[in-house]
């Protein structure tokens, strides 16, 4: 049957069913926001559990937190922020067409990624060493208060989570380094990217509420 | 309107493409809600099945079938299934999928990709909830309260992840219809000419967007308790049994109206074709489809008055629970006054809506009297909290549902069902679910408690009726089940608009081609304009040619 669009206005990127890419960009963007808002009430469980235990532990917080080294952890938060500035000069610089450009700026959100993760790595195995350790697991004797292998607990879940999605985040972000890499991409046609942006800022901005959470109470 | 000889070339949707591999990998919205349907009604047998089971276990206090340990495990199993495995995804993933992009107008759901990824989340999920049977089924009750969750040797991780991942492919779902709602509907369709099966699949997937996320995460917790101990719901530990329950009845009760919701849509849509007249107080009941989902965050306290929570926050829980009842009466109200000096035939799908407004009825006002403090101290955890949520969603969901199957099976397939033999049926539904549930009302009012195993003999007369009930039940979904068959294989050919209907989706052939309709439409008239437009249904005629009686229209 006859189709209403011209092959002028249907690019291969358009799908079937949309009937103007700006429909299409549209509808992706939506979908995308309603994703994070999906993401922000997951962690939203481990929040209000920090919350509560917090208010039901208060002094055991402060204590335990003294045993994480803000310096570490405020240096991962530039470092992330930083990856999210390359991440939007990425989505910039194909908008710009420039392919060159965008992949340079792929790969140093990447590297950024990661520079975070071994910070964190190196911050995990001082405390696995430690043995503050979640839950029935946690050994050490040097924290006053009572249950402080909460605060750990809580720690290390809510840490853990945000890695993940690092983690989620580094393989998407490699998904469009190759796809740009194989010309997917225009200064028409960059949604995927400008995508994976907007999840790249919503790990960034958990991780800039879990920093002051952990790192600076008391 | 093109000529039949025509649009008979065309291939429907089953037809083209063929071969199993162009089923499995389609992004097609009609054959996924038909996978889907097929998914779920495997597993409403299933659960129907053990529910037959525990209630002829029950008929008397002593053993029958099965011992004490077992019937945990069924009763689990009964709840699990039928809550995240049938009902969640029935009307929604099922009926939704087919129906909503043909009553948009559009030609697939905005993502369809991810659509054919939520058929296959829900079976990757569903086959970890089936392997939790094999592995230790589990004896928790449907809510996995801790602390006995952490602690029962039954397999809770696999069925916790099974319904984890189910989570994802209700967000999918959720996530998909939000956007097709807003931007994939045809030229002319301003929200409020949208039909009310779409408000309630929109407020449906608002609340399995923001709800289904909690759930998640309370069962990703529930694991790491288990599998790491770390504590947060241990008492011993420092932790608090009762924050689970708060995490899991923010998501689960929102669920109930993520199950009714969609429900309520169908019913409006059954109502006003059989009345055959516009319905009445359209915006109310759009807006209250919203107003439910709005309330429905603000009332999970409302299940744990006896688990501890201040009485404070249980009178605000309490006080917030009766404002479910105004936005539930308004629909309630405004379906009644389209009935009213309606043109009213009683078809099969209107016999299921005349059957959900009465049991829903029923089941609404005892929520309602649940939902009062001091009584729901007496009748907590007792038969009458299990009669009235099988009025709420058996009464109501699952009535609803057979209305949309039965409304929807001619556009699905392409036939018609035996009208004689479905009535026959519904009758016996009615009859069955009456005797099963009515009699645990008044089982639940002296005191039995739920989920026991053996019992008083003073309540065995109460018991055994339920029973009979269940089996009277039984066998009308058997019924139904053939007849239906039946009807697939050699069913009388069905019309585009079997029941001459005003919404888009009587608009194209029957069954519908691959891309929905043979041009791209737009909206010439309202989904209720009967006052405006007439219809006559291709079932009404008696000719055994299909020809499209749309001519009439003006």
């Amino acid at each position: 049957m006859a189709t209403s669009h011209t092959e002028t206005h249907h690019p291969n990127w358009l799908q079937h069913h949309f009937s103007s890419p700006f429909q299409q960009g549209e509808s992706s963007k939506l979908g995308m926001w309603l994703f994070l808002l999906t993401e922000v009430l997951f962690f939203g469980g481990l929040f209000c559990a920090y919350a509560v235990f917090n208010a039901w532990y208060p002094e055991t917080f402060i204590n335990a937190h003294k045993s994480l080294s803000w310096p570490l952890g405020a240096t991962n938060t530039i470092v992330l922020i930083a990856s999210s500035v390359t991440m939007a000069l990425a989505i910039r610089s194909m908008q710009l067409g420039s392919k060159k450009g965008t992949l340079i700026l792929l790969w140093s959100t990447m590297a950024l990624a990661a520079v975070f993760l071994v910070i964190k790595y190196f911050e995990y195995s001082h405390k696995f060493h430690l043995g503050q350790l979640p839950g029935e697991y946690y050994t050490y004797e040097g924290i006053a208060g009572t249950n402080p292998h909460i605060f750990f607990s809580v720690y290390f879940m809510m840490t853990g989570l945000h890695g993940i999605h690092v983690i989620a985040g580094m393989i998407v972000i490699g998904w469009m380094i190759y796809r740009t890499s194989q010309d997917h991409f225009s200064s028409d046609y960059y949604t995927p990217i400008e995508m994976t942006g907007l999840y790249w800022h919503l790990v960034d901005l958990v991780w800039i509420f879990l920093f002051p959470m952990f790192y600076l109470i008391g | 309107m093109s000529n039949a000889a025509a649009t008979a070339a065309v291939p429907s949707y089953l037809q083209e493409p063929k071969g199993i591999k162009s089923w499995l990998l389609t992004v097609d919205h009609k054959r996924i809600g038909i996978m889907y349907l097929a998914a779920i009604m495997f597993f409403f047998f299933v659960g129907g099945a053990l529910a037959v089971i525990l209630r002829t276990e029950l008929f008397r206090p002593e053993q029958i079938l099965m011992d004490a340990d077992t019937y945990n495990q069924f009763f689990t199993l009964h709840g699990a299934i039928m809550i995240f495995l049938f009902i969640i995804p029935s009307i929604p993933a099922a009926l939704g999928n087919f129906i909503l992009p043909l009553m948009l107008g559009a030609k697939d759901v905005a993502f369809p990709r991810l659509n054919l990824a939520s058929w296959y989340v829900y079976v990757f999920g569903a086959i970890f909830c089936v392997a939790s049977i094999v592995l230790g089924a589990v004896d928790t009750g449907w809510t996995f309260y801790t602390p006995y969750s952490t602690t029962t040797s039954t397999s809770v991780i696999s069925m916790t992840l099974g319904v984890f991942i189910l989570g994802f492919s209700s967000i999918f779902t959720g996530l998909n219809f939000i956007v097709t709602i807003h931007k994939l509907r045809m030229p002319g369709m301003t929200w409020f000419k949208m039909p009310l099966m779409v408000w309630g699949l929109y407020a449906t997937a608002i609340i399995q967007v923001l709800a289904t996320p909690v759930l998640a995460i309370t069962l990703v917790l529930l694991i790491m308790e288990r599998v790491l101990g770390v504590g947060i719901f241990d008492p011993a530990m420092g932790g608090d049994p009762v924050l689970y329950q708060h995490f899991f009845w923010f998501y689960s009760h929102p669920a109930v109206y993520i199950m009714i919701l969609p429900g309520m849509g169908i019913i409006s849509e059954v109502i006003a074709c059989f009345s055959h007249r516009k319905i009445f107080g359209y915006k109310p009941i759009a807006y209250s489809s919203l107003g439910i989902a709005f309330v429905s965050f603000m009332v999970w306290g409302h299940h744990m008055f006896t688990s501890g929570q201040s009485e404070i926050a249980a009178m605000i829980f309490s006080f917030l629970t009766f404002f479910v009842g105004i936005p539930s009466g308004i629909k309630v109200f405004n379906w009644v006054t389209t009935m009213y000096k309606g043109s009213i035939s009683l078809e099969t799908p209107m016999v299921y809506a005349v059957m959900f407004l009465f049991l829903f009825m029923i089941g609404g006002f005892t929520g309602i009297m649940l939902g009062a403090l001091a009584l729901d101290v007496h009748l907590h955890d007792t038969y009458f909290v299990v009669a009235h949520f099988h009025y709420v969603m058996m009464g109501g969901t699952v009535m609803a549902f057979l209305a949309g199957i039965h409304y929807w099976w001619p556009k699905m397939f392409g036939r018609l069902y035996s009208e004689r033999w479905a009535k026959v049926t519904a009758l016996v539904i009615f009859v069955g679910f009456n005797m099963t549930f009515f009699s645990q009302f008044i089982l639940g009012a002296q005191g039995m408690p739920r989920r026991y195993y053996s019992y008083l003999d003073q309540y065995q007369p109460l018991h055994g009726f339920s029973s009979v009930g269940a089996w009277v039940l039984g066998i009308g979904f058997v019924i139904m089940a053939v007849y239906l068959t039946a009807s697939f294989f050699n069913g009388r050919k069905a019309g585009p608009n079997p029941w001459g209907a005003l919404t888009y989706e009587w608009e194209t052939l029957t069954p519908p081609p691959q891309h929905n309709f043979l041009k791209d439409v737009v909206l010439t008239h309202g989904p209720y304009d009967y006052d405006k437009v007439t219809v006559v249904g291709d079932f009404y005629d008696k000719s055994p040619t299909d020809k499209q009686h749309m001519a009439g229209k003006v």
